[in-house]
């Protein structure tokens, strides 16, 4: 295998693997400080922060090193070569580039959001000199509050790494972002009356490495340090991308993308529809305790009255008792609801609620006309639903079939129907007046979900369910990648995560615990067997892959 | 040192010098049909051997630099010709452009046929409104004499030659900012590799020469590498990096002197003999202080170097970065070297392209110690200061993508390491010298 000595350590690298210096160091586990270079954007190395030394061994043993710097992220390592990045040379390089990006800088930490995850502090402790030999004014350069509605920018915190317009340019390819100006008078900036508002604008924010580009929603609102961090999955649409919900006492502050080799753009990246979307887990509509007739909004007797109707139910007309499972429940919430009820009685019928469908998929980059140029690089979904997949794949393990909500709604509507269950999830209910109306002929309605709407002001019973920044579990995206999703924050007053809910509804024996269920629902349902490791990793699990029954789960898939 | 025939410049001057006509008169194009004659390897080789090298400033062996395109390319390839002419001091290409076209056009039509160009762009400084002109009736006349366009003269070779205004910046001078100022993008440098042999212009492999080396390629087929190599220097044994500097060069001299001008001599001339023998020496009897040999990125020599050969190889051993434009300054001992260095360094702080962090933010903040210095502020550890970011600087340190950086610091390290009793004694005087219409300039910029 070619072999390359980075600080004296032998990485070794694939035949036809290309790495460039700043790779095959992380890949020995070393940083070498880097800010222009992205793997998911050209190469411009312009920012000269990786500079390394490099040389090769030459046959007789010995090192020849090169007399001039190269730049790191633009040099491909080869086999027998030596990149050192901690030679007084490297290290006296280093020094003075970051005395160059301060040089300008105005230092505001105390008042910058990046201040705690900034890219300029943390290399300037690691690599700086610790002071600057600057002693005119520095320049000024004015904020610009209309770069884009999500998006401000604090011009002077600028380092000049153009990620930002490169990422505008390559990858959402709509190119609002340039630099005007020359040298030291650079600024980044838009066209005038031409803000960038695409759907991917939110990523410039955290490519930034410095506290220049900013998140207006997130704008000081939190010091970073306060965030406490919860690996997790966005729910937005049925891509799932990887995140990291920041929340603190309860209250999530932002989400943000986590690299994932699993999926697209190595998940480094995500849409303004999951970075912002999510506002509702903290809306004023919250359901925030259960309720049942008579006023009674007591967990043990609200879930106690609705066991006792599903009981009843089952045992003299199971065929007129039904539940609608949204394509928001996690593949855990499915299995409990309907391991239970399946329990109770087999003839009750189980259907998978509204798939919303937005538009079509909307794929990156587009031209600046909108169009959409190949190769594509990035899908947001149409499917506005994190787990259509999960939840067929367990539906179609208990019942044969994928019955659609929709048939069991009119068949309420036409009366033939006494209970029915309806475990939501989707902030946008998905229910239309006249479904609603349809759903409130049945004599009982039991509804578990997350917000007050027409549907919960019809039921007979309500639980407050857990959004997704609430609960444990596993949800499967459109290509059927497996990720955990993770409790964050605790939900709203006496609102509960669904899991346990349906937990406690099945009497089921100690706290909810998903991983448990995740392992026995993975020995009971064939297509989500590989869930049988509990623990999904960062990354995942794909249920297609070879470990996994792949025919079943694409049964499910394309039944619907 | 002999004065010589003039070449390049011998129709300068002359009545209606730009026409097809005076110049096909003159024999022109006669070149151009020899070697339409030849094979472009015969081409190659004459131009090699000739010895010629780039006149745009880095001194690159012309014909060697063409052995880099890919060897039977399906095309296009690209003959990309340098008139941005930007460092200051330089005026040669635009005289060139301005009274003799036409030797430049048969050398890129030479050149063409010999690099399988089919397509030639000049990038041309957007300032010079004559050279545009003038070259753009050139041109026109070539169409109409059925000396461009398709199939010339029956021999089955076509091309094309557009000539394209610059950016007025002189970052376009660079070869791949003027690729990319060509494509239409803002011209920020590119890294190489890959070379623009290999892929520049519109990703394709492409050539960049200066117009006065294409001017040299017609002279070459015209009279041969023979005669080419008759003039000049050859390589320096103690340099094995020295290619030789072979040929004649157009100096232009400017500054404290009394005859200003671009002459036409043998690489080689020393400053003492361009300042003595062509220039009439330096104005009110002055005496020299300083030189700068190639364009105020190449650095200064004192006045104890004025004997060092100003070929490719003679300037590095005064400590400077090489022979450059060959423009040559003239600075006179009653000017203040913190002016001059400051004016440098102005220059290069307005024309960084400011993609890379050292020369971005370094080009300025030298500016900006040295108008401290200027206004009496200064402290002698500035000179220090100075001359340690003047180092960090460049791609020699390997710190930057293009030679502008370095171009940037070696003035300063020059003046600094040559001329330091008298910034130490500026320094220690805390004389303010800026005027008061610098001071609302720079307020207002
Ligand atoms: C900052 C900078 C500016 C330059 N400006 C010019 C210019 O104005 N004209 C030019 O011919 N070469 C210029 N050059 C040199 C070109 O990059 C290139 O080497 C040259 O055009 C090649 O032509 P030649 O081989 O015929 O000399 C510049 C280089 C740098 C680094
Ligand atoms: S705004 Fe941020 S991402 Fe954009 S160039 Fe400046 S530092 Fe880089
Ligand atoms: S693309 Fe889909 S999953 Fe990814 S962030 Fe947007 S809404 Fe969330
Ligand atoms: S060295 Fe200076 S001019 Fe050249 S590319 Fe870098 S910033 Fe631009
Ligand atoms: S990361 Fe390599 S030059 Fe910027």
């Amino acid at each position: 295998m070619p072999t390359v000595t980075v600080n004296g350590t032998p990485v070794t690298f694939g035949e036809n693997e290309k790495l460039n210096c700043v790779q095959a160091a992380q890949r020995a586990g070393m940083e070498i400080p880097h800010y222009c270079w992205h793997p998911e954007l050209s190469v411009v190395a312009s920012c000269r922060m990786c500079l390394v030394e490099v040389g090769d061994v030459k046959p007789d043993g010995s090192v020849a090193m090169q007399p001039k710097l190269f730049p790191g992220c633009q040099t491909p390592v080869k086999d027998g070569m030596v990149v050192v990045s901690n030679s007084p040379k490297v290290e006296t390089a280093q020094k003075a580039t970051l005395e160059y990006l301060l040089l300008n800088h105005p230092l505001d930490c105390p008042v910058c959001d990046q201040a705690g995850e900034c890219g300029l502090q943390d290399y300037s402790y690691e690599y700086g000199r610790g002071y600057s030999r600057l002693d005119e004014p520095k320049n000024l350069k004015p904020d610009k509050d209309y770069i884009g509605e999500q998006i401000t920018l604090f011009t002077d915190r600028c380092i000049m790494c153009t990620r930002c317009v490169r990422f505008t340019r390559e990858f959402s390819g709509t190119g609002e972002l340039q630099v005007i100006n020359r040298g030291s008078k650079e600024e980044i900036d838009i066209f005038p009356g031409e803000p960038c508002d695409n759907k991917l604008s939110g990523n410039v924010v955290d490519l930034c490495p410095v506290g220049a580009l900013c998140s207006k929603d997130f704008l000081y609102q939190q010091r970073v340090w306060w965030l406490k961090g919860k690996d997790s999955a966005c729910a937005g649409c049925s891509n799932n991308c990887s995140i990291r919900i920041d929340q603190n006492n309860d209250t999530v502050y932002r989400v943000v993308p986590r690299p994932n080799p699993r999926l697209q753009a190595g998940g480094h990246f995500m849409c303004d529809d999951g970075r912002f979307g999510w506002k509702y887990v903290h809306s004023e509509n919250r359901l925030t305790q259960p309720s049942g007739p008579g006023g009674v909004t007591d967990w043990t007797a609200v879930l106690t009255g609705v066991r006792e109707t599903l009981v009843k139910g089952a045992a003299e007309s199971p065929k007129r008792v039904a539940a609608i499972i949204s394509p928001w429940a996690t593949v855990e919430e499915a299995y409990l609801l309907c391991s239970y009820l399946k329990g109770l009685s087999p003839d009750i019928r189980i259907g998978l609620g509204p798939v919303r469908v937005v538009g079509e998929d909307d794929t990156y980059p587009k031209d600046p006309a909108g169009r959409p140029v190949e190769p594509v690089r990035f899908t947001i979904r149409a499917e506005k639903c994190p787990n259509r997949r999960g939840v067929e794949a367990v539906l179609q393990h208990f019942q044969g079939t994928i019955l659609q909500g929709s048939q069991l709604v009119k068949a309420a509507g036409a009366g033939e129907l006494d209970v029915v269950y309806v475990l939501g999830g989707d902030p946008e209910l998905g229910y239309s007046d006249d479904d609603v109306a349809a759903l409130s002929r049945v004599k009982t309605l039991i509804v578990e979900d997350l917000l007050a709407s027409p549907l919960t002001r019809a039921a007979t019973y309500v639980l407050a369910g857990g959004s997704w920044a609430e609960k444990d579990g596993t949800i499967v995206n459109h290509q059927g990648l497996a990720q955990a999703i993770r409790r964050a924050i605790r939900g709203p007053g006496d609102a509960r995560q669904d899991g346990r809910i349906l937990s406690e509804l099945a009497q089921r024996r100690g706290l909810y615990h998903a991983t448990t269920v995740r392992q026995e629902l993975a020995g009971v349902v064939p297509a989500l067997a590989a869930l049988i490791v509990g623990d999904l990793g960062d990354e995942g699990i794909d249920l297609t892959g070879p470990a996994a029954p792949v025919a079943t789960l694409q049964t499910a898939g394309s039944s619907n | 040192m002999p004065k010589c025939e003039p070449v390049l410049l011998a129709r300068v001057g002359k009545p209606d010098s730009a026409s097809l006509a005076t110049y096909q008169r003159d024999g022109g194009y006669e070149a151009f049909k020899k070697a339409l004659k030849m094979s472009p390897e015969e081409i190659i080789n004459e131009v090699k051997t000739s010895g010629l090298r780039g006149r745009g400033g880095a001194g690159f062996p012309t014909g060697l630099k063409w052995t880099f395109l890919p060897k039977n390319h399906a095309g296009p390839i690209y003959l990309a010709i340098n008139g941005d002419e930007s460092e200051p001091g330089t005026f040669n290409n635009r005289i060139l452009m301005e009274e003799d076209p036409h030797q430049i056009l048969e050398g890129i039509m030479i050149s063409c046929h010999a690099i399988k160009s089919n397509t030639s762009y000049i990038y041309l400084r957007v300032e010079y409104g004559k050279s545009y002109r003038v070259l753009k009736q050139a041109i026109e006349e070539l169409y109409a004499a059925g000396l461009l366009g398709k199939n010339i003269l029956g021999t089955g070779f076509d091309l094309d030659i557009y000539l394209h205004r610059g950016a007025a910046a002189y970052i376009c001078g660079e070869e791949t900012g003027l690729i990319e100022s060509l494509e239409g993008k803002r011209a920020w440098p590119r890294i190489k590799p890959p070379f623009p042999a290999i892929e520049g212009l519109f990703r394709k492999p492409t050539i960049v020469n200066n117009i006065e080396t294409m001017a040299c390629v017609t002279h070459i087929i015209n009279r041969g590498a023979d005669w080419f190599k008759s003039m000049g220097v050859p390589p320096d044994p103690n340099n094995p990096r020295d290619a030789g500097s072979y040929g004649p060069k157009l100096y232009c001299l400017s500054g404290h002197i009394n005859k200003p001008g671009c002459y036409e001599i043998p690489l080689g001339v020393t400053s003492r003999e361009l300042i003595e023998e062509y220039g009439g020496g330096v104005p009110n009897g002055r005496k020299v202080k300083a030189v700068v040999p190639g364009g105020i990125s190449m650095g200064f020599m004192s006045a104890d170097e004025l004997d060092i050969p100003l070929d490719f190889n003679g300037p590095g051993k005064a400590g400077c970065l090489g022979l450059g434009t060959a423009a040559v300054v003239v600075v006179d001992d009653a000017t203040s070297m913190v002016d001059v260095l400051f004016n440098c360094a102005r220059f290069f702080a307005h024309e960084s392209c400011g993609q890379c962090t050292p020369c971005r933010e370094g080009t300025a903040w030298m500016q900006k110690i040295l108008w401290r210095i200027r206004s009496g502020q200064g402290e002698l550890r500035d000179l220090d200061l100075l001359t340690e970011v003047a180092g960090s600087m460049g791609i020699i340190p390997g710190t930057t993508i293009c030679g502008l950086s370095d171009g940037a610091g070696w003035p300063v390290k020059n003046a600094i390491q040559k001329f330091r009793p008298e910034f130490e004694e500026f320094i220690k005087s805390g004389k303010k010298v800026i005027r008061h219409a610098e001071e609302l300039m720079a307020a207002a910029h």
